[in-house]
């Protein structure tokens, strides 16, 4: 049987993430490709190498993700289908929890590593721990841990496009709005480079003085949580177990204690610099590189090395 | 209009968890345990909805052995008015406490389940989306504001991107993230007072929800350790270092 990947957008653009969701369920099965919005994101998900098909649910009542008729259409297509898998984002999980109890099946949330088809592996705890779990259900409802699948290439496919209906149900949701962060730097579940800020930066003036070092790196920026509940930056910059879960090649963390919700979102960074004037910082546990002082004469330091060729 | 709010104990977050030796999972013998942080965003919430002449009542609910009655005294203490424990030893899967709720909430007849977003010790984060799906109610996940009004609520939720605001027709769902509220500490004469206060136990059995699990597992391992780093001396040595030796930048 196939596998049905469930491929959420922001703004008609399909997330990074998604297409490593397409990666994992390639090692599942065939790949169908569920998407909604315009026929944009539909050609755009038919193009990714590895799909398969695509089943567009266009129309205004799956426009904005929203989860009751996006989870309804999930339930009607499942038939075909021996796996449902999305990115565990904030889309994902939204929506698959509630297909799958549509379906009577207990979802497997976070997996980072594929044992087979009805064995994976996620963490638990804040991934102080990793739990092998099997699943007895028919069917298997998943999302998956973007860090631990690479992304599947955006060109190289050529899908057909299918229309699927929407089946009809009360609207007893109604879209608003939304306010999106802009930025010009990259997202941070795609970063390369990731410079984080935490509580030690003290204000949100004092936060941007990470924007040079960023620069200088074609960095994304983060914080953690004691950032954004003071402030100095919005939610969507949050890395830890109840933020993003990011691992880039380099994480830098400046002024961040290392606590181990922290620690869940980050931990898997290739390499990781700490920044911190407090030597038992826990932060420096998980540290490559630690260095000790006083981040806000560190950081010009650290630029005006960066500046001199290497 | 009546609020319910399940709450889960859980190992405190302050503690780091340790895998047991077994490969069994995690030991919790011995280990303090407390209120899930979020399930106590979701309480603060509701006692919030009542002190605002919103909520009529808050009742507070708990799957999980006897010791989960601690954590019902302490969403008590903080404002709750009664609380059931359905009691079981098995360890309960979302799905199961999904279909115990969705048993529970006919039983009750709430305009609003308040969840908490996740379980810091299985970090599922499912539990309010299944009872919304086995419902057919309206749900608002990861609310960082909620606003109760004719019949709607207007929930601001915390995606990836940024912030999204839906309105839901009540009865719904609504699940807590962390800056929903901060919550407050239950002060002494309260936590008297909450013993006071009618908490019923009941069995899965009692509402009909058969709560086998469907996962196994199979087994708990500790991560793998990152290898031990190094302190540099100056800036200029780490940026040499993540030049030539990590070949990072
Ligand atoms: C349920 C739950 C979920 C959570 N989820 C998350 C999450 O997803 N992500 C997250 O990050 N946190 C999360 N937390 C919070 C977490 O427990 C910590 O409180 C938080 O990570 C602390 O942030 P911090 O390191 O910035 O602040 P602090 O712990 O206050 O650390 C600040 C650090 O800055 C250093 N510092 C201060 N001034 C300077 C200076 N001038 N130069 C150099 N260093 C300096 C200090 O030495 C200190 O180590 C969660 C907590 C709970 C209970
Ligand atoms: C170490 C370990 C060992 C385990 N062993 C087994 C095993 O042997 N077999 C097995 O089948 N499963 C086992 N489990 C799984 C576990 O019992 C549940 O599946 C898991 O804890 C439920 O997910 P969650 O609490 O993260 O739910 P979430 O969906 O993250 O919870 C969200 C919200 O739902 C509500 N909620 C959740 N649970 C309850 C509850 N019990 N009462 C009231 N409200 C609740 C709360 O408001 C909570 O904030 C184990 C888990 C761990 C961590």
């Amino acid at each position: 049987m196939a596998v049905l990947v469930f491929l959420d957008h922001e703004s008609g653009v399909i997330r990074q993430a998604s297409r490593s969701a397409v990666t994992a369920a390639r090692a599942l099965g065939e790949v169908h490709a569920l998407v909604t919005g315009d026929a944009a994101v539909a050609d755009a998900a038919a193009r990714i190498d590895g799909v398969a098909k695509v089943l567009r649910a266009a129309g205004a009542a799956t426009a904005h993700e929203l989860a009751e008729p996006l989870a309804a259409v999930i339930a009607d297509l499942a038939p075909a289908y021996s796996h449902i898998v999305a990115a565990s984002g904030a889309s994902g999980k939204n929506v698959l929890p509630r297909a799958a109890a549509l379906l009577d099946v207990q979802p497997i949330p976070d997996v980072v590593s594929i044992v087979d088809a009805e064995t994976f592996v996620r963490p638990i705890y804040a991934g102080s721990a990793l739990a092998t779990v099997k699943s007895s259900d028919a069917k298997k409802v998943l999302t998956v841990r973007a860090s631990s699948f690479d992304p599947a290439s955006a060109e190289g496919g050529a899908a057909p496009i299918e229309q699927v209906t929407v089946p009809d149900g009360p609207a007893v949701s109604a879209f608003v709005s939304i306010a999106l962060s802009k930025s010009e730097r990259p997202e941070l579940e795609s970063a390369r480079v990731i410079v984080s800020g935490g509580r030690g930066m003290q204000n949100e003036e004092n936060f941007k003085l990470l924007n040079p070092l960023a620069d200088r790196l074609g960095a994304a920026i983060g914080a953690s949580r004691a950032a954004v509940d003071a402030g100095f930056v919005p939610n969507d910059y949050q890395v830890g177990q109840t933020g993003k879960i990011v691992a880039p090649d380099l994480y830098i963390a400046v002024g961040i204690s290392g606590a181990i919700q922290h620690l869940a979102g980050m931990k898997d960074s290739k390499v990781i610099v700490a920044i911190n004037k407090d030597p038992e910082a826990p932060i420096f546990q998980v540290a490559d590189y630690g260095l000790v002082g006083d981040l806000f004469e560190i950081l010009p330091q650290v630029e005006a090395a960066l500046d001199t060729a290497g | 209009m009546k609020v319910l709010v399940p709450v889960k104990r859980v190992i405190d977050f302050n503690i780091k968890p340790r895998v047991k030796a077994d490969g069994t999972g995690v030991e919790t013998a011995g280990v303090k345990m407390s209120m899930n942080p979020f399930d106590e965003i979701a309480v603060e919430e509701a006692v919030r909805l009542k002190e605002k002449g919103i909520a009529t009542e808050v009742v507070v609910v708990s799957v999980g052995v006897q010791q989960a009655q601690d954590t019902l005294r302490t969403a008590m203490a903080m404002g709750a008015d009664r609380a059931i424990l359905v009691l079981t030893d098995v360890a309960v899967e979302p799905l199961a406490v999904a279909k115990v709720l969705k048993a529970l909430v006919a039983k009750e007849s709430p305009d609003l389940v308040l969840l908490g977003k996740q379980a810091i010790d299985d970090d599922m984060n499912a539990t309010g989306q299944m009872l919304a799906g086995l419902l057919g109610w309206a749900q608002g996940t990861f609310a960082s504001k909620i606003e109760i009004a004719d019949g709607k609520a207007t929930v601001t939720r915390e995606i990836d991107g940024g912030l999204e605001t839906l309105t839901l027709t009540l009865p719904a769902i609504v699940t807590a993230d962390l800056r929903l509220n901060e919550p407050r500490y239950a002060s002494l004469p309260n936590i008297m007072k909450a013993r006071k206060k009618p908490l019923e136990t009941i069995a899965p059995a009692d509402l009909g929800v058969d709560v086998t699990p469907r996962l196994t597992i199979v087994s708990v391992t500790e991560p793998p350790a990152r290898q031990q780093g190094i302190k540099v001396e100056s800036a200029a040595d780490l940026v040499a270092r993540l030049r030539n030796e990590a070949k990072v930048i």
